[in-house]
């Protein structure tokens, strides 16, 4: 066991560190022009992408190195380093390990230079956390793919300019997860309409989409046909490593504590109540717990040895802390708590209120937390499948 | 970075797991517990002749040297054994002369205790709910011929099965240890419900202690030893917490009810699943602390409360749920699951309880 980084890695902090200083205004200070060369600049520097092979426009870098980059992106309170999260976290990786060589040439660059933002087409209104249950219905006719059907909670898709599609092109399959497969399909492509559905914090990001024939050139499809589902579970391994990030948990702590020491409870200091003391001692311990399982993971990793779905670990505790932050950060503040933005009242610009409704997007997306102890419960522990 | 076991560390544990497999299955649990001392010096000396008793002793007292992260691959593999012999006494004694002994003190006693011929523990605090300086109340009335003590410790950790007792005391007001052979004291059994943590009441009755046998301690290293004595706890915990889990898991691939086996309902499948969760983290943290003690000492009390503030109440829950997911069976003497709560009860306030160490985890973090 070793903590201690490598010259090679420190030197590299230090860059990330210096550029960050150089490169990275206040908030308040970033102008409208600001997110566009920030993104150009961090294109340049090889970080956008940056554990992807050389070969596609990326970096090769390692696992600590990218870690280091995360952390210290995560300290500085950064923007992300491309326009399209999915398309960083999944789409490309996928494209990378299953697309033709015209795919990758046509796809890749435009994610790199965050010139297109992808949204991901897999939940259905009978099918969500049953995803290979899909019924969006695609039929080769000719050169291209017919589909008819509905998605929806798809994030992002009110502004997304592709979607990375999941569809059933055969229905007579023995078990559901054969007969599906994956398409890339342009988002203004004639057919496809977009209602955007509000949630309950009253943000729009998310949306049903309806396909009514839609044609789909047979070159856009990923993978085989039917190879969908494939294609899919390694997608989301992606997306269970990339979520999960240690260093925002901590930030968010920190402000949870200065909002302590400010508070009154019962006209005392909350900061001396041993319950209040309490459980924010629980919310460290297990923030500092899923750093020290992340790290434990990532050198399981590093050494070579396959993960099994140990990352669901660090996603059943990020969903308990999302949730719980913030509603204990309302509790202490009594009815002030639940005023939002714009409220006079509103405790830190209303961001916990907020956050007390957005839980949802981390907690949801990418598999509930009950699917998560499905994941861990049959494929680490062994236990028969439901 | 690297967060994981060298090479030689895996090879470790392989021994002590195969160790306990052939020396010391359940089956030689039972029958040592039953005795009124569950110790046993054949097994004792295999474990000193596999160096494991100077695993952290330095080579020039007659020990292998190495660190507190090669101790853990140890104590989770006799935790996972529930071995009843008193190793982690031992180790923390260890630790204590290694941390206040004068160089004449370790010289004398640490080539003994590493070839496993001075068996010992240490007995530091009087109220043992109180981890703190002052619970220290057992006094020591300085003479012309050394100090004499009277009174009692209570429930000191694997006494009988020792040859020497690490006892702190308080002489003129401040604090020492002492170092007492057990045949010049007297013993009251205790009757704690988890037999393999055997412990009894130490009478002194006008006990002469000589200046040599006398070590100093102060707040820090009061502190120190606790925080030793709840990694040492806690690596235990890791390991007896995954045997447990492992029983019950095993069980609900087996168990059939309804037609199915159990593990195939989802109140069974995701109470599983949260054990692995609590475990794997409170693993992970306690990993980290056991790196901190010879790595970075500054950092050791935030993580090892880290660590025990997860441990103590993750590992009784999983203790509860490991009896409960197994129905009746797990209720019965006879099912060795059962043993495994008893530990958790066992561990839960030893070296500090979940309050102890989060309230703890609150000032370190600057509240």
């Amino acid at each position: 066991m070793d903590f201690e980084l490598t010259e090679t890695e420190q030197a590299f902090r230090e860059e990330v560190r210096n550029f960050l200083e150089e490169h990275l205004p206040p908030k308040d200070q970033r102008g409208p022009g600001f997110l566009g060369s920030w993104l150009e600049k961090v294109r340049e520097r090889g970080w956008v992408g940056f554990s992807w092979p050389a070969e596609f426009g990326g970096s090769d870098g390692g696992l600590i190195e990218q870690a280091i980059l995360k952390e210290e992106m995560a300290l500085a309170k950064a923007p992300p380093l491309g326009s399209s999260f999915m398309g960083l976290a999944w789409v490309g990786p996928g494209i990378m390990r299953y697309g033709t060589q015209e795919q990758k040439q046509r796809f890749i660059p435009d994610i790199l230079d965050s010139k297109v933002i992808w949204c991901t087409g897999y939940s259905e209104p009978n099918h969500g956390s049953d995803l290979a249950a899909i019924q969006c219905k695609a039929v080769k006719t000719g050169d291209h793919y017919l589909v008819n059907g509905q998605k929806i909670w798809t994030s992002g898709a009110p502004w997304a300019q592709w979607i990375i599609l999941l569809v059933r092109t055969q229905f007579d399959v023995e078990v559901k997860h054969q007969g599906i497969t994956c398409l890339l399909v342009p988002m203004d492509s004639p057919g496809i309409e977009v209602r955007p559905i509000e949630n309950m914090a009253g943000d729009r990001h998310f949306a049903e989409i309806f396909f009514t024939d839609v044609k789909v050139p047979i070159e856009n499809r990923l993978g085989e046909e039917g190879d969908g589902w494939q294609v899919t579970v390694s997608a989301l391994a992606n997306e269970r490593s990339s979520i999960g990030e240690v260093t925002q948990m901590f930030e968010t702590l920190d402000r949870l504590k200065t909002l302590v020491k400010q508070t009154t409870r019962q006209g005392k200091p909350a900061s001396e109540d041993p319950l209040v003391r309490r459980r924010l001692a629980v919310f460290e311990t297990r923030i500092a717990a899923m750093k020290y399982n992340g790290l434990r993971y990532l050198t399981r990793q590093i050494k070579g040895e396959p993960l099994s779905s140990e990352t669901s670990v660090n996603k059943l505790l990020r969903a308990s802390l999302e949730i719980e932050l913030a509603d204990f950060a309302i509790e202490l503040s009594g009815p002030a708590g639940l005023e939002l933005r714009g409220s006079d009242h509103a405790v830190d610009g209303g961001s916990w209120a907020k956050s007390s409704l957005n839980w949802p997007n981390v907690v949801i997306g990418g598999g509930t937390p009950n699917i998560q102890r499905n994941i861990i419960s049959e494929r680490i522990l062994g236990q028969p499948k439901d | 970075m690297n967060f994981g076991f060298s090479e030689e560390q895996n090879l470790l544990r392989e021994q002590v797991l195969r160790f306990m497999h052939e020396h010391c299955p359940m089956s030689r649990v039972r029958e040592l517990i039953a005795s009124d001392n569950p110790f046993a010096a054949q097994l004792w000396q295999q474990m000193a002749d596999l160096g494991w008793l100077g695993l952290i002793t330095p080579q020039q007292y007659g020990g292998v040297g190495l660190k507190w992260v090669d101790v853990t691959v140890v104590l989770e593999e006799t935790g996972r054994g529930l071995c009843p012999l008193p190793f982690a006494s031992h180790l923390l004694a260890t630790a204590t002369v290694l941390r206040c002994g004068s160089p004449s003190q370790r010289s004398r006693w640490l080539p003994a205790m590493a070839a496993g011929h001075a068996v010992c523990t240490l007995a530091l605090c009087d109220d043992g709910n109180w981890l703190h300086p002052d619970a220290v109340t057992l006094t020591g009335q300085r003479t012309t011929d050394g100090v004499r003590i009277s009174g009692t410790k209570p429930l000191v950790g694997d006494a009988k099965a020792c040859d020497y007792l690490i006892v702190a005391l308080r002489i003129d007001g401040k604090l020492a240890l002492a170092g007492v052979a057990t045949d010049s004291v007297s013993l009251t059994a205790a009757n704690g419900l988890d037999a393999t943590k055997p412990a009894a009441d130490v009478h002194f009755d006008n006990l002469l202690i000589s200046e040599d046998d006398l070590l100093p301690l102060d707040d820090a290293d009061f502190h120190y030893l606790c925080d030793l004595g709840a990694v040492i706890t806690t690596a235990e915990m890791v390991g007896a917490a995954e045997a447990a889990l492992q029983m019950t898991s095993e069980y609900a691939k087996e168990r059939i009810q309804f037609g199915k086996p159990i593990g195939q309902y989802q109140g069974v499948k995701h109470r599983l699943a949260d054990m692995f969760v609590d475990i794997e983290s409170f693993k992970s943290l306690l990993y980290y602390a056991a790196w901190t003690v010879d790595d970075a000492p500054d950092e050791l009390p935030k993580a090892i409360s880290y660590a025990k503030g997860y441990a103590a109440d993750a590992f009784a829950q999983v203790g509860i749920d490991a009896v409960g997911l197994h129905g009746a069976i797990g209720f019965t003497a006879e099912y060795d699951v059962q043993m495994y709560l008893k530990r958790s009860k066992w561990a839960r306030p030893a070296y500090g309880d979940s309050d102890y160490h989060l309230e703890r985890v609150a000032t370190l973090g600057g509240i």
